[in-house]
């Protein structure tokens, strides 16, 4: 079956890729939040540091796996899964370049939808852990993980059903498409500049990433649903973490930023990957340097702000997009 | 028919799943039996060739739904409780539990076996996004309203429920 051993090697090729690239985020954002306080940042293991992502894998397998009495043992081994999991499958139905030779699935009509059900069902690792690690700050850091991402949610669904409305299809390779490649005033990014906004704040929301990071918060609940992970375990929140970051920045990219759009992409097609990656790691960038420069947000506030502000505005965008789509306005069709 | 060993094996799975859900004794193990049989339940659909069912399916109930039934356990605490901190149920519970169950299963049996299957299986319909939009939207616009004013109420309930006095 030649189409089954295609979408294995892409898929194979795919989590390299993935899983390479969480272990030099990791390190990208450790030397760039040091640059950013004044500090040097890790540069012992190899030369510039670049060998620490390596360094740090070993040591986390060397580490003595520790379960801890109390806990519920199948949820507590089955969480960390659960929150890898989801982040990696979002990829299936990304296009990370021109043409169906860097694409899994994203030809499929539903593939925006595909996107929501599954960064709604991201949720449950956290929350699991949380409960299975049975510890108070646990508990605490895993409800807070669902009552944040049920409300931030909403908003990130309704910012994308504006760019499916300018789009008209729910397929992310027809969203690039309709984003006319090769005219960058064509991205979403300017003709919907609200929807961006939302679906930005939105996915920092759910990554659970700083300014949003109430989940962890150190200080209050030492470190929240991960307290009881240790060795490998603690490994895999970390990954699922890094990886949903950089699916998200990749959605953000194909939603708004034009995919893989950019000059010369016709005549040599490489090229367009080389764009969707560049774009994609100016957004992890842009998410480092929201997390040096931002501090936490107070609880009620987050909540607040999600259903009192971000939800109400998204709706807005939602009519306003669909009465321009409808009275065909230029731009809006 | 190739899916058939695939439908079969979703099938067995459904059946675990729905087993499990009724036989655990705690509520947390008991949702996410739930969780799993609607994931089921979404891979059956995309099976027979319906995409947008199959992610409406895990974006709504497994993503939305079950995620709030999860959040509600665990903030009362209810998986702990006791058969015997419970607060009695509905009288006449198991009786009436019994003669339900009795009842659909009756059902189930009279389609499966006494109802002559159509002579021509219905023709395939477009499982579009696009295409499931304008159906809902011109020839069940009646029934797509009622279902929205009903949610309407449930919602307006809820906002009265908890507002402070």
């Amino acid at each position: 079956m030649p189409v089954l051993l295609e979408v294995t090697l892409k898929s194979v090729v795919l989590v390299f890729v993935l899983l390479t690239g969480f272990a030099y985020l990791s390190l990208v954002e450790r030397k760039v939040l040091a640059r950013m306080q004044a500090r040097i940042g890790p540069n012992r293991a190899g030369p510039m540091g670049l060998l620490q992502p390596v360094a740090d894998g070993l040591k986390l397998i060397f580490k003595e796996s520790i379960t801890p009495a109390q806990v519920d043992k199948p949820m507590y081994f089955l969480a960390p899964v659960l929150v890898v999991v989801p982040a990696l499958i979002l990829f299936a139905v990304i296009p990370v370049g021109k043409g169906p030779t860097f694409q899994l699935a994203s030809d499929i009509n539903v593939g925006a939808l595909y996107v929501v059900g599954v960064m709604g069902v991201a949720v449950y690792g956290i929350t699991l852990a949380g409960w299975a690690s049975n510890n108070k700050y646990a508990a605490l850091g895993g409800l807070r993980a669902s009552a944040q991402v049920i409300s931030y949610e909403l908003g990130m669904g309704l910012s994308i059903v504006a760019v499916v409305l300018m789009a008209s299809s729910a397929s992310l390779a027809e969203i690039v498409e309709a984003q006319m490649p090769g005219n960058i005033l064509g991205w979403f990014v300017f003709r919907q500049p609200v929807a961006a906004a939302i679906f930005a704040v939105t996915a920092m929301a759910e990554l659970a990433r700083a300014p949003f990071d109430l989940v962890e918060a150190e200080q209050e609940l030492t470190a929240g649903f991960m307290t009881e992970y240790s060795g490998m375990k603690f490994a895999l929140f970390f990954m699922g973490e890094y990886v949903k970051m950089i699916a998200v920045s990749a959605l953000f990219v194909t939603f708004f930023l034009g995919g893989w759009s950019g000059p010369f992409v016709d005549q040599v097609p490489i090229l367009s990957v080389g764009y969707f990656a560049l774009k994609v790691v100016a957004c992890l960038l842009l998410m480092i340097w929201a997390r040096a420069t931002l501090p936490r947000m107070r609880y009620d506030r987050l909540m607040g702000f999600g259903w009192k502000v971000l939800t109400p505005v998204a709706i807005a965008n939602v009519i306003v997009t669909a009465l321009l789509i409808v009275l065909g306005v230029p731009g809006y069709r | 028919m190739t899916d058939l060993p695939l439908l079969i094996i979703l099938g067995a799975i459904s059946i675990a799943s729905a087993l499990g859900l009724l036989l655990s004794r705690n509520a947390i193990y008991a949702a996410l039996f739930l969780v799993l049989n609607f994931g089921v339940g979404a891979v059956i659909y995309l099976v027979l060739n319906a995409p947008f069912i199959a992610v409406v399916q895990v974006s709504v109930y497994a993503g939305a739904i079950m995620v709030l039934f999860l959040f509600v356990i665990m903030l009362l605490g209810a998986e702990r409780l006791s058969p015997a901190e419970n607060p009695p149920g509905i009288p006449l519970q198991r009786p009436l539990a019994i003669a339900l169950g009795a009842a659909l299963f009756g059902l189930a049996l009279y389609v499966l076996f006494a109802r002559q299957p159509p002579a021509t299986p219905s023709p395939m319909v477009d499982s579009s996004p696009a295409a499931v939009g304008q159906s809902l939207f011109s020839t069940y616009v009646f029934p797509f309203e009622v279902v929205s004013i009903l949610l309407l109420v449930a919602m307006v309930g809820a906002v009265v429920l908890t507002r402070n006095k």
